[in-house]
C-alpha cells in the first residue's frame, strides 16, 4: 500500500484506465437517470455527461490531453460507427427508396440551410473569422466535421465542441416542438433530426421512434456526405 | 464478431486510403460507409460475396451494436469544451446563440421540405 495516497492518484490520473473508466461511468449513470425519467430531453446523457467530466477535469486540474489519452478509445469509435450506418440503411432500403424524393429535396434544402444560417448568423454576431469557419460544418457527426474543419485550416477542436452544442440543443429541443407543431409524420421528424443535430439527435430519434430512428441515421449518414461537399462552396462563397 | 468488426474497420481503412489517394473531398468513413453498403447488396446478389461477417448477420449485430452507444462516443469531443473556456467566456452567448437558432431553423426547413414533397408526391399519384 502506498504511503501517500496522493502519489496513488499522481500516478492514476496520468493512465488512461482512469478517464476511460470515468467517461463510461458517468455516461452510464446519465444514461440510466435518462431512462428513469422516461427519456425526458432535459435528462439528455450527452449533456450530463460532459459538464459533469467536464468539471471533475476543472476540479482535478487534469489537462485535456490526459484526459484524452483515455477517452480516446472511445472517440475513435465514431468512425466505424458512421461505416456501420450502412446497415440500418441497408435493412430499410424498400422504405428509404419509396421516400428517395422528399428525401434527397429535405437533404439538399436542408443541409445548405445548415451551413448557411450558421456563417451568416455567426458573421451578424460579429464573431471573428476562424469561428465563423470552424462553425460552418456543425450539422455533421464529430469525426467527419472536425475532417471538415482541417482541410479548411479551421480550429477542429471548437469545432468538435460546436458539434455537440448543436447536437444536444437539437436533441431537446425537437421532441417538444414537432409535438407543439403537430407533426406525426415520424419519417420527417426523424430525417430533420438526423440532418441538424446529425448523431445526437440520431440517438434521440431512435429513443422516441424506431422509424424516426432508421430516417435520422439515413440523414445523418448522407448529410456527412453533402455536408462535405458543400462547406467548403459555401465557405469560398461566404467567408472568402 | 470480430471478423465483423475488421470488416467494418476495413472499410473504413479502405474509405480513408481512397480519399487521400484521390484528394477527395469526402470523409473517409462516409466513403467506407458506401463500400459497406455495396458489399451488402452485393451479398444479396452473389453468393461469393455472401461469406465470413457477410453472412448470418454477424456485420449486422456489429454495426447495431455500435450505432446502439452512438452517443457516448460523443462525449470526448464535447468534453473538448475545457480547452476553450477563454473563447467561450469572450464569445460564449454568441455561439451558443448562433448554433440554437441555426439548429431550429434548420429542424423547421428540413422537416417543412420533406412534408411539402412527400404530400405534393402523393397528391400526384392519386390525381394521375
Amino acid at each position: 500500500m502506498s504511503a501517500n495516497p496522493f502519489s496513488l492518484w499522481v500516478y492514476l490520473s496520468q493512465q488512461p484506465l482512469l478517464w476511460l473508466t470515468v467517461t463510461l461511468l458517468v455516461y452510464a449513470t446519465a444514461d440510466a437517470l435518462s431512462l428513469a425519467t422516461g427519456r425526458h430531453p432535459f435528462a439528455n446523457p450527452v449533456f450530463h455527461s460532459m459538464w459533469i467530466i467536464a468539471v471533475f477535469l476543472l476540479l482535478t486540474g487534469t489537462s485535456y490531453t490526459t484526459y484524452f489519452s483515455g477517452a480516446q478509445f472511445v472517440h475513435f469509435l465514431l468512425g466505424p460507427a458512421t461505416v456501420a450506418l450502412a446497415v440500418p440503411l441497408y435493412e430499410n432500403r424498400k422504405v428509404v427508396a419509396a421516400a428517395i424524393v422528399p428525401m434527397l429535396a429535405a437533404l439538399v434544402v436542408g443541409c445548405a440551410t445548415a451551413i448557411v444560417s450558421v456563417v451568416l448568423l455567426a458573421k451578424a454576431f460579429g464573431l471573428p473569422n476562424n469561428v465563423v469557419l470552424s462553425l460552418a460544418p456543425k450539422s455533421v457527426t464529430a469525426g467527419v466535421a472536425m475532417g471538415i474543419s482541417e482541410s479548411l485550416g479551421a480550429d477542429a477542436s471548437l469545432t468538435a465542441v460546436a458539434v455537440v452544442l448543436t447536437g444536444i440543443m437539437g436533441a431537446i429541443i425537437v421532441t417538444p416542438m414537432m409535438n407543439r407543431m403537430g407533426i406525426t409524420d415520424y419519417r420527417a421528424r426523424g430525417f430533420a433530426v438526423g440532418l441538424a443535430p446529425h448523431g445526437i439527435g440520431t440517438a434521440r430519434a431512435f429513443q422516441v421512434d424506431a422509424v424516426a430512428g432508421v430516417f435520422a441515421g439515413i440523414a445523418m449518414s448522407l448529410n456527412a456526405l453533402v455536408t462535405s461537399l458543400l462547406v467548403p462552396l459555401a465557405v469560398t462563397l461566404l467567408v472568402r | 464478431m470480430i471478423a465483423s468488426l475488421s470488416l467494418i474497420l476495413l472499410c473504413q481503412l479502405a474509405g480513408e486510403i481512397a480519399v487521400r489517394a484521390f484528394a477527395w473531398p469526402v470523409p473517409g468513413p462516409v466513403l467506407g460507409m458506401l463500400l459497406l453498403l455495396v458489399l451488402l447488396l452485393l451479398r444479396d446478389r452473389a453468393v461469393l460475396f455472401a461469406q465470413g461477417p457477410l453472412q448470418g448477420g454477424g456485420v449486422e449485430n456489429a454495426a447495431r451494436g455500435l450505432l446502439a452507444h452512438l452517443s457516448l462516443m460523443f462525449i470526448p469531443a464535447g468534453v473538448g469544451v475545457v480547452q476553450k473556456l477563454d473563447l467561450l467566456a469572450e464569445h460564449g452567448t454568441a455561439i451558443v446563440g448562433v448554433l440554437a437558432i441555426s439548429v431550429v431553423i434548420t429542424l423547421l426547413v428540413t422537416v417543412a421540405t420533406f412534408l411539402v414533397i412527400s404530400r405534393v408526391m402523393t397528391r400526384g399519384r392519386s390525381a394521375s
